[in-house]
């Protein structure tokens, strides 16, 4: 529990995410809003950056907004009044964090709607596949690493399949399950997201290659736990193997798998923009991929500021359990700080 | 093991055969020898296929692999072999290139964090704590929508995506490394500060990055190719891999082989590539507990 936190983790990607906090020696509730203060900050300047972003990009906003009516001062005044780009910089920035605050994201250049409504609407069709993916992924990764750690064999095997399906994109997998299952076999549909079958594709392609990433973190930390102890206690008690590694190796597996979560969500997110375009799902991947193809910027910033502000949140909630979870922590925190 | 010990006896060197070599480590000798032949299908296409990429025939088109055509031939009667040949251009450089800019960039501003600590440290962390709180693939599509689609605008995209993952290294280890005892030693020699930086901190500081770079390749070649295949990067009719998966899922009905070859060749390419990126992590980290 030094400052040597970047390795810890060997080669899995480690939740990178990590700030200090303000009132490290203060008492539990005080860390914890410490930790809440310094997510809402980076979000703070997540919002700012985009915000900055939109004002130097290359190209006129106004003539994306005028398109195709004929360019006169008098109607390049109306847009910019209608707009809000005739205030001053900062008044328009103040303007904006009102806006957010209120969860407004303001309009799309291209199609003249309200994004939040747009969003919204967008938001189920990914949801769904998210979670049906996140499943998918916890499946296999308890599966592989209950039935293979420790096991030499088994384990090489799973090991080569892992490396393989996190070597493989996500929209590759898709093409070949599509080849596979909806042109040849015929039982899954082809595109759409009418009903649960045509979400069984999209979940395991985007499903299995997070699944191979957590799969190799639990097996090693199953395979860490085998052989502390308890392990040796719990067979004493006469428990069968499966359920040794079942109810009570995985536990303590699972801990570092959590470290892992704004890693996952960060990486189902991307995920989802690819997985929704080989499969013709509508969701909010295929608004902001016709956005960015249209600069369309404030769906695209919408979209980002919602995905970093689920990915604070997951990390920031992900600090608060280990705290709750590992009072070492709690004492170490303040010393840590090199 | 005879029980004499005659100390002046010196072993025969035995040649190191390929033989011994590939059976002790198969993984790592097909690996190498398969990103040799990637790295030829980069520089020289014209060695490994001497048809030409963009050349339409539409009375061929949508061929099954035959001994004329290995991989068959697209809806326009291209040869897919050696569009995935000369695809290996676009996909490998394309991920190369941002790496190595997300490791100059990221290694310079871990080590300015590191060194100069205090404020200018506090900014910079700061900053790649922002930078990173956007997913990657969804920052450099952000990147995208300012500066349109494009092989050197994909490039740059990632290339700030990954930036994050290289400074903090970097700046955990120039911590560490500015603190030790034979820095400490060489300042007592009087050097000049940037003697000392260049000299002895640098080299130990950044001793990480090309492993980091060849470990972060792979999925910085997947998300290349992922992004090619909604259609940021190399545009039509460039053989790009993702871009190529893109056309060809509208004609996996009629024609599969278009679409499983550009994969076969990723999925290859990124197994070898982390299959030596993590024996050589391997062999960094016991030479350092050593």
């Amino acid at each position: 529990m030094t400052a040597d936190n970047v390795t810890t983790l060997g080669h899995a990607p480690v939740a990178s995410y990590r700030r200090r906090h303000f009132f490290a020696r203060g008492g539990l509730p005080l860390q914890v809003l410490g930790r809440i203060g310094s997510g809402m900050l980076v979000l703070w300047a997540a919002v700012t950056l985009s915000f900055i972003s939109v004002q130097l990009a290359p190209g006129d906003i106004v003539s994306l907004l005028i398109g195709e009516q004929i360019r006169t001062p008098e109607v390049e005044a109306a847009i910019r009044a209608e707009w809000g780009l005739d205030q001053s910089l900062f008044e328009q920035y103040v303007a904006y964090l009102a806006r957010l605050l209120h969860g407004d994201f303001g309009r799309s250049y291209i199609l003249q709607t309200d994004i939040s409504a747009l969003v919204s609407s967008q938001m189920l069709p990914t949801l769904k596949l998210t979670v049906a993916a996140l499943a998918v992924a916890i499946v296999y990764a308890v599966a592989s690493a209950v039935l293979t750690a420790g096991k030499r064999i088994p384990r090489s095997i799973a090991g080569g399949l892992e490396l393989t399906l996190i070597s493989t994109p996500t929209f590759w997998l898709g093409i070949l399950l599509l080849y596979v299952f909806s042109f040849t076999l015929k039982i899954f549909p082809v595109s759409g997201d009418r009903n649960l079958s045509a979400l069984v594709l999209p979940a395991l392609s985007l499903g299995l290659s997070l699944g191979a990433v957590l799969g190799q973190v639990l097996r090693e930390g199953l395979e860490r736990a085998l052989e502390e102890p308890f392990a040796l206690t719990v067979r004493s008690w006469g428990a069968s193997d499966f359920v040794l590694r079942l109810r009570h190796g995985l536990r303590h597996a699972a801990l570092p798998a959590v470290t892992l979560a704004g890693w996952l969500v960060g990486n189902l997110l991307s995920g989802a923009v690819i997985t929704e375009a080989v499969f013709g799902r509508p969701g909010l991947g295929r608004i902001t991929v016709d956005a960015v193809l249209s600069h369309d910027m404030p769906v695209v910033l919408a979209v980002a500021i919602l995905s970093a502000l689920i990915y604070v949140a997951m990390s920031t909630m992900v600090d608060i359990l280990y705290l709750l979870l590992d009072p070492r922590l709690r004492s170490d925190a303040g010393r840590a700080k090199t | 093991m005879s029980a004499s010990f005659d100390q002046s006896y010196v072993a025969p060197r035995r040649p190191r055969r390929i033989f011994t070599a590939f059976a002790s480590r198969p993984g790592v000798v097909l690996s190498s020898l398969f990103l040799l032949f990637v790295a030829t299908a980069t520089f020289w296409p014209q060695l490994v296929t001497t048809d030409n990429p963009l050349l339409a025939d539409p009375i061929k088109s949508q061929l099954p692999p035959s001994p004329d055509h290995w991989f068959g031939t697209d809806h326009l009667g291209r040869d897919v072999f050696s569009r995935v040949v000369y695809g290996a251009r676009y996909s490998v450089l394309i991920g190369v290139s941002a790496i190595a800019i997300a490791a100059l960039v990221g290694s310079f501003l871990g080590l300015v964090a590191g060194l100069a600590r205090g404020i200018i440290d506090e900014f910079i962390s700061r900053f790649l704590d922002v930078v990173s709180s956007f997913p990657d693939l969804l920052l450099a599509l952000v990147l995208i929508s300012f500066t349109g689609p494009g092989t050197v605008n994909l490039i740059l995209a990632l290339g700030v995506a990954s930036v994050p993952r290289f400074a903090r290294v970097v700046r955990a280890q120039t911590f560490v490394i500015a603190k030790s005892g034979y820095v400490e030693q060489a300042k007592t020699f009087g050097l000049a500060r940037h003697t000392l930086i260049i000299r002895h901190i640098l080299p130990h500081a950044i001793a990480q990055v090309p492993i980091l770079a060849t470990i972060g390749l792979g999925s910085t070649i997947i998300q290349a190719a992922g992004l090619s295949f909604l259609g940021m990067g190399p545009q039509p009719p460039i053989p790009e891999w993702g871009a190529m998966l893109a056309e060809a899922r509208n004609y996996l009905r009629v024609a599969w082989w278009i679409g499983v070859w550009p994969g076969v060749a990723i999925t290859l390419t990124v197994i070898a590539i982390s299959i030596l990126g993590k024996r050589w992590q391997l062999a960094f980290e016991g030479r350092r507990q050593a």
